[in-house]
């Protein structure tokens, strides 16, 4: 199974490229010392002429956000027939986008915290202003307002009163023409990685503990990198982490992964999971969270970047 | 000047870490423009000082404020260590301080025994009126540090500036730049010592004029035509930098993201502010770019701007 034919394709221009650096380069560095011949490419407007020329049989993407995780660069490799590792294109395109996700999770029984969601064309157009006291007594308060498309967690913001939301949702309209508006669900933050595809492997589930929280306010520090403690496995009674692992499981299915993946979770006081989100690429870097889960789980990070690259497919 | 007055630093930015290092405690004030150069204020923080803003105007620094102040922090029991200024074409005010105010800023400090540290890289660089006399020059009772750089006129790759002060000041900074590096590169102040002497730098410096005015010239006339009403900006006699405020609650950081998609940079105004102010302000620099992309530039950052307050005024959010 080795000396295969590698690319491995990272950077690009998303918000999240310093993730993909850092992913793409430890990736490559794992494939090679097991034996693949890697290419490594820096995204650009080269990116077809090189597949082109270097016709590889396994395209890794490690990419993040906009471009390598929305389904633009599997759809390029679908035309190409280059074999490519993580989901294909739409389910690609499920998973970034938070609003889409939710719908499907909500249509097939999963729970996700209670949302509306908006194109800046209803305000715009439609005078959506006038609904934003109805949604906060709707969601209750405080609200969460997100970009749609999924990744970065720039541009969250937190509405802890009605008359914050207008400002939080430009912030969030600078990201994105759609936004979401979630209700704040308190609890813990569980992150669930998966691997594989016709039957998917639960990796232990890991928790992010932000380093200072109990203020509304410290919300904005668990998107703050170098300030969250994780712990793995959690520590969670049996059926509680059963039950997350099956809806981890079910979100996976429903949006139509394959290969890798992880569904993020809040857990709330009562112990009830909600599913936030899944990210199609996981970032792999040495603070990520999923190389954790799966050194957890008995597998060295370069075990982890071989089974996903031998389960790429086109 | 005598030359046992100066010391030769690795760079302007070394010499404001020097004299921070060298007069300041954790919890002392530094009194600061607000706006100020963001690289200062990162040092300032470094060494855990307090940094007050005070109020500008187009003449720069109000500096009848100066003496209120200068009570109240003494009422609270506040030691201030000194205050930094860039009085010429500041970074990023763009902003000059007025013949006047310089004479009465130097008679406080007098009075007052305030330290001030003058930084001035931009000074040379001046596309309109008459040079002025700096704080150093004016001031007789030895209470000015000056802070100088060939960072904007030869390049900041050779990482040299240099202090100007009275004997018993240069003493106590000169022990802390020992501690810190020895000395500066002597192979880049020879370099410096040869663009010097040999008087290249005039023909130099007068090439960068004609070229920065122009940029200023073309930027100043596009803010003018494609900024929206109720948009306000300084309009700077030298240096690298125009100060652009719009009106609120436009936010500039949201409107960063915005312009970056649309290939257009700023610095937006926060950063400059050690309390939070600015969030309706940008910095713009003309110095870095062709008059085609200045224009084109403003162009872009016009529409995004428009775009934006459209967007508030649909979410009932136009004041
Ligand atoms: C006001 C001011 N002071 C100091 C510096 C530091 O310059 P250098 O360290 O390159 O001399 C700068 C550079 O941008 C500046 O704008």
């Amino acid at each position: 199974m080795t000396g295969k034919r590698i690319c491995v394709l990272y950077g690009g221009r998303s918000l999240e490229r310093d993730v993909s650096l850092s992913t793409g380069h430890r990736v490559g560095r794992a494939l090679e010392s097991r034996g693949y011949q890697v290419t490594g490419i820096d995204v650009d407007e080269s990116l077809v002429r090189r597949l082109i020329e270097l016709r590889p049989e396994v395209a890794f993407i490690a990419m993040h956000g906009k471009g390598g995780e929305d389904g633009t660069v599997q759809e390029l490799l679908e035309i190409l027939r280059i074999p490519y590792t993580g989901s294909g294109v739409l389910s690609s395109i499920r998973a970034m986008d938070k609003v889409l996700t939710k719908h499907i999770l909500k249509a097939g029984g999963i729970p996700t915290p209670p949302f509306h969601a908006f194109n800046d064309a209803a305000f715009r157009e439609m005078g959506a202003k006038d609904t934003l006291q109805i949604i906060a007594e709707d969601l209750g308060l405080p609200v969460v307002v997100k970009p749609a498309a999924q990744g970065s967690a720039l541009g969250i913001k937190f509405a802890a009163e009605a008359r914050d939301l207008p400002a939080a949702m430009v912030s969030a309209l600078s990201f994105d023409r759609k936004v979401l508006l979630e209700r704040f669900v308190a609890g813990r933050e569980l992150a669930v990685s998966i691997l594989g595809t016709a039957e998917p492997r639960v990796l232990p589930i890991v928790e992010a503990i932000p380093q200072a929280r109990h203020s509304y306010y410290d919300f904005e520090s668990r998107y703050t990198p170098g300030e969250t403690d994780f712990e793995v496995p959690a520590e969670l009674a049996p059926e509680v982490a059963a039950e997350v692992e099956r809806l981890a499981l079910a979100t996976y299915r429903a949006l139509g992964c394959r290969g890798f993946g992880r569904v993020d979770f809040i857990l709330d006081q009562a112990n009830r999971p909600w599913v936030l989100e899944l990210n199609t690429i996981p970032g792999l870097t040495e603070t990520s969270t999923m190389p954790l889960a799966a050194q957890a789980a008995g597998l060295s990070f370069e075990d982890l970047v071989v089974a996903i690259t031998e389960s790429a497919t086109l | 000047m005598d030359p046992a007055h100066v010391l030769i630093t690795t760079g302007g930015q070394q010499a404001i870490d020097l004299v921070t290092k060298t007069f300041v405690d954790p919890g002392d004030v530094v009194l600061a423009e607000g706006p100020s150069y963001a690289g200062a204020l990162t040092t300032f923080s470094t060494y855990e000082t307090d940094v007050l803003h005070l109020p500008m105007d187009e003449r720069g620094l109000d500096v009848e404020a100066v003496p209120d102040i200068l009570d109240r922090l003494a009422a609270d029991r506040k030691r201030v260590k000194f205050l930094y200024i860039v009085p010429n074409f500041s970074n990023p005010g763009g902003t000059t301080l007025s013949l006047e105010r310089r004479h009465r800023l130097v008679e406080i400090s007098a009075e007052r025994e305030l330290l001030i540290v003058e930084d001035n890289p931009y000074g040379i660089l001046r596309y309109q009126g008459e040079p002025l006399p700096t704080l150093f020059t004016l001031d007789q009772s030895e209470n000015v540090i000056y802070l100088g750089s060939f960072s904007k006129i030869l390049s900041p790759g050779i990482r040299t500036g240099w202090i100007a002060a009275p004997a018993p000041i240069l003493a106590k900074i000169a022990f802390g730049k020992q501690a810190t590096d020895l000395c500066s590169s002597p192979l880049n102040q020879m370099f410096v010592h040869e663009f010097i002497s040999s008087g290249v730098w005039r023909e130099y410096v007068q090439r960068l004029i004609g070229i920065y005015r122009s940029r200023r010239d073309v930027l100043l006339s596009a803010l003018a035509d494609e900024f929206p009403p109720g948009s306000r900006w300084t309009v700077p006699e030298g240096g690298f930098f125009v100060w652009a405020s719009l009106s609120p609650p436009v936010n500039t950081t949201d409107l960063l993201v915005k312009a970056i998609e649309e290939n257009v940079a700023f610095v937006a105004g926060n950063g400059f502010y050690m309390d939070g102010q600015g969030t309706d302000s940008m910095r713009l620099n003309f110095s870095g770019s062709p008059e085609d992309r200045i224009q084109e530039g403003i162009r872009r950052l016009g529409s995004v701007i428009r775009d934006q307050m459209e967007l508030y005024r649909a979410l009932g959010m136009d004041g």
